[in-house]
C-alpha cells in the first residue's frame, strides 16, 4: 500500500497524465484480485469505502433503478444495521419494507420468504453469514427461488468473502458486499459485486469513477490493500478453512464440556469456521467480556451494555436484534459471547481460553443473585 | 488499569469487589433492577443502633453495575441511616472517578438498592 501514499501519488482518473498511470494500473490489478476471490469479472466489481457503503449502494441503487418491478423490499430479521437502518429512508421514498423470519438456528425461513416475496417485490436482502451467531444462510436456494420470479437478490458477504469460498456465479446473487478488514485488509476499503447487466442507480453523484456507480476519487492505497488481501485469502483459503474449523470445534467442545447452563447460538454445522457463539445463564455478557479481556482474550458480546457502552445516552441499550430474532429472551442476550478465531490464533490460545473461562463464569455466578435463586437460595 | 470507557477506580472495584456476599440474618435487604435491563442488584445491611455496621452485595450486571454496588457498600459502612439516605447516585459515580454516560443508570440502581434495603429495614422495625 505504501508506495501509493508517496511516489505513486497520482490520481488514477488522470488518464492522460503519466502520474496517473501507475495508480490506475494498481486499481485495475486490485479489481481483478477482488474479482478472482469471488469468481466474478473485474468489471462486476465496484470499489467502495466500507461494507456499509456497499450495502447502501446495493439496496438503494437496486431498488431505485428497478422500481418498475415493484416497490416491495424484504430484509431478513438478522441483517446488519447497514441494511436494517435503511428502512426508514426507503419508506420515505415510498417503498414498502417487510421482514423475513429466521429459525432458532438463525437460518432464514424459506417458507416465510416465499410467502412474503409476493408480486411487486423488487429486492430481497439476506446476508451470506451472520457474524454474531456464525450461521451461513442458504443463499443459493434463495437465489434459485427469486431468479424464477425476476426478483433481485442482494447478499451482504462481509462475513464470508475472504473467509470461506464464495463463488458468485454459483450463488446466483445479483449483488454481494465484500469488506476488506474482515479478511486482514485495511479499514476503509470494500467492494460491491454487481452482476453484469443489472441496473443500479448510483447514490453518490459526481464524476465517472467506478463505471459511474461511485463518484469520488479512489482511495488507492486502501484499494491496493483490499486487492492484496483478496489474493492472499484466495491462495490460503483451503488451509485456513480447515485449520479454523478444527480449532473452532475444539473450542466448542471444550466449552460444552466445562460449562453448565450453556446455550450455543447459530447453526451447529452450517457456520463460519472458527466461529463459536453462546450464552451462559446467570452471567452478564459485558462482565464476561471484561474478564476475558483482562486475560488477554478478545471476544464480542451481544450484550447491549457492552456494545453500546460508548453510546451518548441509554437509548441504545437494547438487546441485539439478531439474538432476539433467533428467540433468545432479551434478559438472556446479556450473556451472549462470540469468539471469532482467525489466522493468528493458535491451539495454545484455545487451550488457554478453555482454562480460564470456567473460573470467570464461576466467579461471576458467585456474585449473581439470580444464580443463587436458581440454586434454590432466596 | 483503565479499560475502554471505564476509569481505574471502576476497573479496580470490578476486579476486586468489596463486600461481595451475603449477610446472615440481615437487618434489611433491597433488590432492584430486572434481568431484562441487564442488571439485578441485591444489597444486605446490618444495622445496629441506627448505624450501618455491615453491608454486602450480590449483583448480576455489567462492569459499572458491579463497581457501583461495591462502591456503595464502601460509602455506607459506618454511616447512620440518615447519612446513608443522603448518598446519591452522583456521589457513587463520582467516587468511582466517573461513569460513561450510558452507564449512569448503574449508579442510579445502586442508590435505589440502598433505599430499598433501608425501606425493608424500617418495615421490619415497625413489624417487630
Amino acid at each position: 500500500m505504501r508506495p501509493y501514499f508517496s511516489e505513486h501519488f497520482g490520481n488514477p482518473s488522470s488518464v492522460l497524465l503519466e502520474e496517473g498511470a501507475e495508480p490506475q494500473k494498481a486499481v485495475r490489478e486490485a479489481r481483478a484480485q477482488v474479482a478472482g476471490l469471488l469468481n466474478a469479472a473485474p468489471d462486476e466489481i465496484i470499489l467502495t469505502g466500507s461494507a456499509t457503503e456497499s450495502n447502501n449502494l446495493a439496496v438503494k441503487g437496486l431498488a431505485l433503478a428497478n422500481r418498475q418491478k415493484g416497490n416491495r423490499i424484504l430484509f431478513s430479521d438478522i441483517e446488519h444495521y447497514s441494511i436494517m437502518h435503511q428502512a426508514d429512508f426507503l419508506k420515505n421514498l415510498g417503498f414498502e419494507v417487510d421482514y423475513v423470519r429466521v429459525d432458532a438456528y438463525g437460518v432464514v425461513d424459506l417458507e416465510d420468504l416465499k410467502k412474503k416475496a409476493a408480486p411487486g417485490t423488487v429486492l430481497v436482502c439476506v446476508m451470506h453469514a451472520n457474524l454474531e451467531i456464525g450461521t451461513i444462510e442458504p443463499v443459493r436456494e434463495i437465489a434459485l427461488f427469486l431468479k424464477e420470479r425476476g426478483i433481485l437478490f442482494h447478499s451482504d458477504g462481509a462475513g464470508t468473502c475472504g473467509q470461506i469460498p464464495v463463488d458468485v456465479a454459483d450463488l446466483m446473487v445479483d449483488s454481494m458486499t465484500v469488506s476488506a478488514h474482515q479478511f486482514y485488509g485495511p479499514k476503509g476499503a470494500a467492494a460491491l459485486y454487481l452482476r453484469k447487466g443489472t441496473a443500479l442507480r448510483p447514490v453518490t453523484n459526481g464524476g465517472y469513477q467506478e463505471m459511474g456507480y461511485r463518484a469520488g476519487t479512489e482511495n488507492v492505497p486502501a484499494i491496493v490493500g483490499l486487492g492484496e488481501a483478496s489474493r492472499i485469502a484466495a491462495s490460503e483459503m483451503a488451509e485456513r478453512v480447515e485449520r479454523l474449523t478444527a480449532l473452532g470445534q475444539k473450542l466448542w467442545k471444550g466449552i460444552e464440556r466445562q460449562i453448565d447452563y450453556l446455550h450455543f447460538t447459530g447453526h451447529p454445522a452450517l457456520r463460519l469456521p472458527g466461529h463459536v457463539s453462546f450464552w451462559i445463564e446467570f452471567v452478564e455478557g459485558e462482565s464476561l467480556l471484561l474478564w476475558l479481556n483482562l486475560n488477554g482474550i478478545a471476544s464480542a458480546s451481544g450484550s447491549a451494555c457492552a456494545s453500546n457502552v460508548l453510546a451518548a445516552d441509554e437509548t441504545g441499550l437494547k438487546a441485539s436484534h439478531v439474538l432476539t430474532a433467533v428467540g433468545v429472551p432479551p434478559e438472556i442476550c446479556h450473556g451472549s459471547i462470540a469468539f471469532t478465531l482467525g489466522r493468528e490464533n493458535t491451539e495454545a490460545e484455545v487451550d488457554f481460553t478453555l482454562s480460564v473461562l470456567p473460573g470467570i463464569v464461576e466467579r461471576l455466578r458467585e456474585m449473581s443473585p439470580l444464580y443463587q435463586k436458581a440454586l434454590g437460595g432466596k | 488499569m483503565a479499560q475502554g470507557p471505564y476509569s481505574d477506580k471502576v476497573m479496580d472495584h470490578f476486579m476486586h469487589p468489596r463486600n461481595m456476599g451475603e449477610i446472615e440474618d440481615p437487618s434489611g435487604v433491597g433488590e432492584v433492577g430486572n434481568p431484562a435491563c441487564g442488571d439485578v442488584m441485591r444489597l444486605y445491611l446490618k444495622i445496629e443502633d441506627g448505624k450501618i455496621v455491615d453491608a454486602k452485595f450480590k449483583t448480576f450486571g455489567c462492569g459499572a453495575a458491579i463497581a457501583s454496588s461495591s462502591m456503595t457498600t464502601e460509602l455506607i459502612k459506618g454511616k447512620s441511616i440518615d447519612e446513608a439516605l443522603q448518598i446519591s447516585n452522583q456521589a457513587v459515580a463520582e467516587a468511582l472517578g466517573g461513569l460513561p454516560p450510558a452507564k449512569q443508570h448503574c449508579s442510579v440502581l445502586a442508590e435505589e438498592a440502598l433505599q430499598a434495603a433501608l425501606e425493608d429495614y424500617k418495615k421490619k422495625q415497625q413489624g417487630a
